[in-house]
């Protein structure tokens, strides 16, 4: 069974070896473990390049394979942060008020160390008070549970209101755009108990470890390549077999697989549960690396650039989202970060940080428009099993449902 | 001494050439000269009160001197006179009953008069009797306000007085108003007060509530036997109480001297290790301590042994509180007052809270016109055709920077304004032409893409106008007619801007009606809009009516955002802080139909303002819940409050 799942997806083991091979290379020219070519800060970069990965095998899953196109994945993502901060940040607090409290003469009481950490942490917003939301926060297997249930559970309640009332299309992606929009307000507020615009910070450095920046950077490196190879096994083992028959059936005519006797609500609702579940743990794992976890990062308009992202790699193809993510998130850290070059045109200098944006929104129009699969389309071209261009019509009567010239799969 | 006894004898001799020329003021002056030298605020009264109840027309004048500290006596004759400063040593004087001036003195030969603070307050109440009967109407009103600012009880008695000579009704209405309003604060009759009281019961003016509540004020109060007969209580309090905890009622004891301190639980722990003696306090070692218990039998050991003052135990606490009377008393010690202002104060707040929530239907259904501008495009191009345009929140932002240029070329702000809507029109009318024929006619097939693309159009124009425009908020200075508020009450007012964009709203409303059920282009966007083929072989032309249509509601947004931009800041990302309520304004309200929309803003706007009200301090929150009750709402009418059927509904 397991061969014949890689012979018939022959691209999860060149993905798998490719991610291997790269996860050895950084880490033989990181300054931890190898030759210091690469900073710390760039292996960082690295490392929260495979979440974001992470999250777009899932949009992926969730857009390109099932058809629905969630504008608030990027709730999952940091919701799983928070979950994974809350820990982080107690756990961190907790030793530092441990520390400066055993120099005092008189051994601190169970309370006064749980005061003193609650006025640590919420003194930026003019509290001391833990709200009950951070009752777990001391346990790191509790608040580890807790990244998969609650993205998971409100995944579950959310795409169960919806797909129940067969809100489909646009209307799916603005309601899942208002969910987002509702817990990034709801987050910002100070008494949120998440200490509101301040968000979690600190995240970086782990509770009881004395390993320095460089090596841990690594392990950070070393566990998202371990989970975006395990996401993609999961998502093409998902994707693959006749479950995968179904969620693309759905993508291309809904009503028709729902007379062939399917659940449709139920698969949409494990898919969507799925990938916010996904989309958790990648963000548990990349707000350690970042460092700091803010309201704005839950805004819609990071679920939208997560959307952009796997329109530009290709959605439907897993390794196009992977693709995707990476060139985009990447050229966006170059070009945002000072490394392009400005262009001079005597009249007027175009600074790229002001100017990629720009650049990006319309690279994105003309993506839609001309190239609809995507960068990895030119693996399609590539590999020679490029369909036969017959200006088909629509493969369901559905608006918005695949050409044939675009079904290759 | 002496010079006093000098001052007297030269007066004597000088006072008696002066009086044959009638000079009444100096006479009453120097009959008071004794009290007036010594200037204390307990012995003053008399004197201040023979200048005003004196008649003449010149005490006003000695008064305000005396008051601005312009009052000089001479030493040589002790006479007092007005002086003004010529240069630093030099000083005219000016004889108070003829006016006349008196030639020029030596500083060194003059006394100047300085009554202390308390004095010229004294001077003040009685100058109010001047000025409430001045013969210049702007001067009384003037001591009215000054009165209403700062009221005393000493003001009563010359307001009452001058009600009967007041020739000018409104003036005298109002000086009725302040004299019911002193009565009720300082009146020395109850039943006075109480008819003042219940005369204004229900009046929404803030002055009624501002001289009402200080008399329902109350203060926490403790007594060990019964409460003194004397005092006007409130309440009894129970230690214990949810808004009254024991923590808080040992407190009250403890600042009233009837109970010993607790000593908090930092000064324990500072005592404890202050009293470490070979890793011991009190016979427990260091290392037990973190146990609060143990704490407490440290600090025990360590006051028997009376090297720290002894802490109240609980058990003290227990008697302490059992054996008190907390209670609630009135700043004011009538009780039938008190009850009468509570009454009418009852009556106040059920008025206010009447006019309250009329004004929050007034902001309401402001709020409910601004989400219908920013919608009322979006109606159309994603209401009538279907397509998603995010892009939408930044011809908003386009409508408004586009007045904000004219308004930098054109400085009369009413020309600008009447320029920038068609102009704003136009520009967004265009850039909606130019991407319709670019971009959205080639993904009429594929929504979802055309919400993407759209997207990319969003952020670049974004960017575009922050690298034009800069990041801070640019200002639309709305005309000066704009300006201000409609004032009903002290409750209910509302702004210029925002009737006018209401206005503006039902404009729209009738303009888009009147398109779509009156024109050619109306007609024809129908038709394409329920079936392209068959317009098409009607010989109408799909793709110039998609354009037309698209441009048409991109040109509204414009002229929203004129209208936004007046009312809130320009920024770059004002569209996008309209463009998830716009969408769900539409979605709500149902898709295809302009009084869905309609609906759909009404409800929204007066959703978001009753949840606000509810925890006032809060938009954020509301915003939460507003959308989180859209999200439920569309559960049970997933295709809005005005949903199309039949053919029309599309799927």
């Amino acid at each position: 069974m397991k061969s014949s799942f890689i012979t018939r997806n022959p691209s999860v083991l060149i993905f798998l070896a490719l991610l291997a091979l790269f996860t050895i290379a950084v880490t033989f020219m990181s300054e931890a473990f190898g030759a210091g070519l690469i900073s710390t800060s760039f292996v960082k970069t690295l490392g929260k390049t495979l979440c974001l990965c992470l999250i777009a095998i899932a949009m992926d899953l969730v857009w390109g394979y099932c058809g629905i196109l969630s504008l608030g994945h990027f709730a999952f993502f940091g919701l799983g942060g928070y979950m994974i901060g809350m820990w982080l940040m107690y756990a961190r607090t907790e030793a530092i008020v441990i520390s400066s409290l055993a120099n005092a003469p008189i051994p601190p009481t169970a309370q006064e160390v749980t005061d003193a950490i609650g006025t640590q942490i919420f003194g930026v917003v003019g509290s001391s008070e833990f709200p009950a939301i951070w009752a777990f926060a001391d346990s790191l297997f509790l608040q580890l549970v807790l990244v998969v249930l609650v993205p998971g559970a409100l995944a579950l309640v959310f795409g169960w209101l919806a797909f129940r009332s067969r809100v489909t299309g646009v209307y799916l992606s603005i309601l899942t755009q208002a969910m987002t929009l509702a817990l990034a307000l709801y987050l910002f507020q100070n008494d949120s108990g998440l200490r509101g615009n301040n968000g979690l910070s600190g995240l970086q450095n782990l509770p009881g470890v004395t390993a320095s920046q460089d090596t841990v950077s690594m392990w950070f490196l070393w566990g998202s390549a371990l989970a975006l190879g395990l996401g993609y096994l999961l998502a093409a083992w998902v994707v693959s077999g006749k479950f995968g028959s179904v969620i693309r059936g759905i993508r291309d005519d809904e009503a028709r697989v729902r007379f062939l006797g399917y659940s449709v609500e139920g698969y949409k609702l494990f898919v969507f549960t799925l990938t916010a579940i996904i989309a958790a743990i990648a963000g548990a794992l990349y707000y350690p690396q970042a460092g700091i976890i803010n309201p704005a990062e839950v805004a819609p308009i990071a679920s939208i650039y997560l959307a952009v992202w796997v329109a530009i790699g290709g959605r439907g193809r897993l390794y196009g989202a992977v693709i995707g993510a990476a060139f985009v998130s990447l050229i966006s850290t170059w070009f945002t970060g000072g490394g392009a070059p400005d262009i001079n045109l005597g009249f007027y200098k175009i600074l790229w940080t002001d100017w990629w944006l720009v650049l990006l929104g319309l690279s994105f129009v003309t993506v839609t428009l001309l190239a609809p699969q995507g960068i990895s389309g030119l693996f399609d071209r590539l590999a020679g099993f490029r369909s036969p261009r017959r200006h088909g019509a629509a493969l369901g009567p559905d608006k918005g449902s695949l050409q044939e010239k675009e079904a290759t799969e | 001494m002496i010079r006093h006894l000098l001052a007297a004898a030269l007066t004597l001799l000088t006072a008696l050439p002066l009086s044959a020329q009638e000079t009444p003021v100096q006479d009453l002056l120097q009959t008071h000269r004794a009290l007036i030298e010594k200037s204390s605020r307990k012995t003053i009264q008399p004197a201040i009160d023979a200048l005003a109840a004196s008649g003449l027309p010149q005490a006003q004048a000695v008064l305000q001197a005396w008051q601005d500290k312009d009052m000089w006596q001479r030493e040589a004759d002790g006479l007092f006179f007005k002086a003004e400063k010529i240069d630093k040593k030099t000083y005219r004087l000016t004889d108070f009953d003829s006016g006349r001036t008196m030639g020029e003195a030596d500083k060194s030969t003059l006394d100047q008069q300085k009554p202390n603070s308390g004095i010229r307050a004294l001077i003040g109440s009685a100058l109010v009797q001047f000025q409430l009967s001045d013969p210049d109407p702007a001067r009384r009103l003037d001591a009215l306000t000054s009165i209403q600012r700062d009221p005393e009880a000493a003001h009563l008695a010359p307001l009452r007085a001058s009600i009967d000579s007041e020739p000018d009704p409104d003036i005298r209405a109002r000086k009725v108003r302040l004299a019911t309003l002193l009565t009720i604060g300082y009146a020395k009759d109850e039943t006075a007060r109480i008819a003042a009281i219940e005369s204004v019961s229900g009046d929404l003016d803030r002055d009624v509530r501002a001289t009402l509540n200080p008399l329902v004020q109350t203060r926490r109060d403790v007594t060990a036997g019964d409460i003194a007969g004397d005092i006007n209580v409130a309440r009894i309090l129970t230690p214990g109480a949810e808004d009254f905890p024991r923590d808080e009622a040992y407190a009250l004891l403890v600042a009233k001297d009837l109970a010993p301190a607790r000593i908090s639980n930092d000064d324990i722990r500072n005592a404890l290790a202050a009293h470490i003696t070979e890793g011991k306090v009190g016979g427990i070692p260091v290392a037990q301590l973190d146990d609060p218990a143990k704490r407490e039998q440290a600090y025990a050991a360590l006051a028997a042994a009376g090297t720290v003052p002894p802490t109240a135990l609980s058990e003290d606490v227990e008697t302490a509180l059992s054996d008190h009377i907390f209670f609630d008393a009135y700043a004011d010690p009538s009780p039938a007052v008190t009850e009468a202002a509570n009454k009418a104060l009852k009556s106040i707040a059920l008025n206010v809270g009447t006019m309250q929530a009329l004004d929050l239907g007034l902001d309401a259904l402001s709020l409910a016109s601004i989400y219908f501008l920013a919608a009322i495009g979006l109606a159309i191009t994603f209401g009538v055709m279907g397509v998603i345009n995010m892009a939408h929140g930044e011809f908003i932002m386009m409508g408004a920077y586009t007045g904000y240029v004219v308004q930098q070329f054109v400085p009369n702000y009413t020309v600008s304004i009447l320029l920038a809507i068609p102009l704003a029109f136009m520009v967004t009318f265009a850039a909606g032409v130019a991407m319709e024929r670019l971009v959205i006619r080639w993904l009429y097939n594929r929504p979802l893409e055309t919400l993407l693309a759209t997207f990319g159009i969003s952020i670049a124009l974004q960017q575009l106008a922050k690298n034009i425009f800069g990041t801070q908020a640019r200002p639309l200075t709305s005309p000066a007619w704009l300006d201000g508020a409609w004032v009903l009450n002290d409750v209910v007012g509302v702004s210029y801007i925002r009737i006018a964009i209401f206005v503006l709203a039902l404009i729209f409303l009738a303009v888009f009606l009147f398109i779509m059920k009156k024109t050619r282009l109306g007609l024809e966007t129908r038709a394409v809009t329920q079936n392209p083929r068959m317009a098409g072989s009607m010989g109408i032309n799909p793709g110039r009516v998609n354009m037309l249509t698209f441009g048409l509601g991109s040109g509204i947004a414009g002229i929203a955002g004129v209208a936004i931009g007046l009312y809130a800041k320009v920024t770059s990302e004002m569209g996008a802080d309209y463009i998830v309520q716009s969408f769900m304004t539409v979605v709500v309200g149902g898709v295809g139909n302009i009084w869905g929309t309609l609906l759909g803003a009404t409800m929204i706007g007066f959703l978001q303002k009753g949840i606000e009200w509810f925890n006032p301090s809060n938009t954020l929150a509301a915003q939460t819940y507003m959308i989180i009750f859209i999200i439920i709402f569309i559960q049970f009418r997933p295709r809005g409050i005005i949903a199309l059927k039949g053919r029309a509904a599309g799927d």
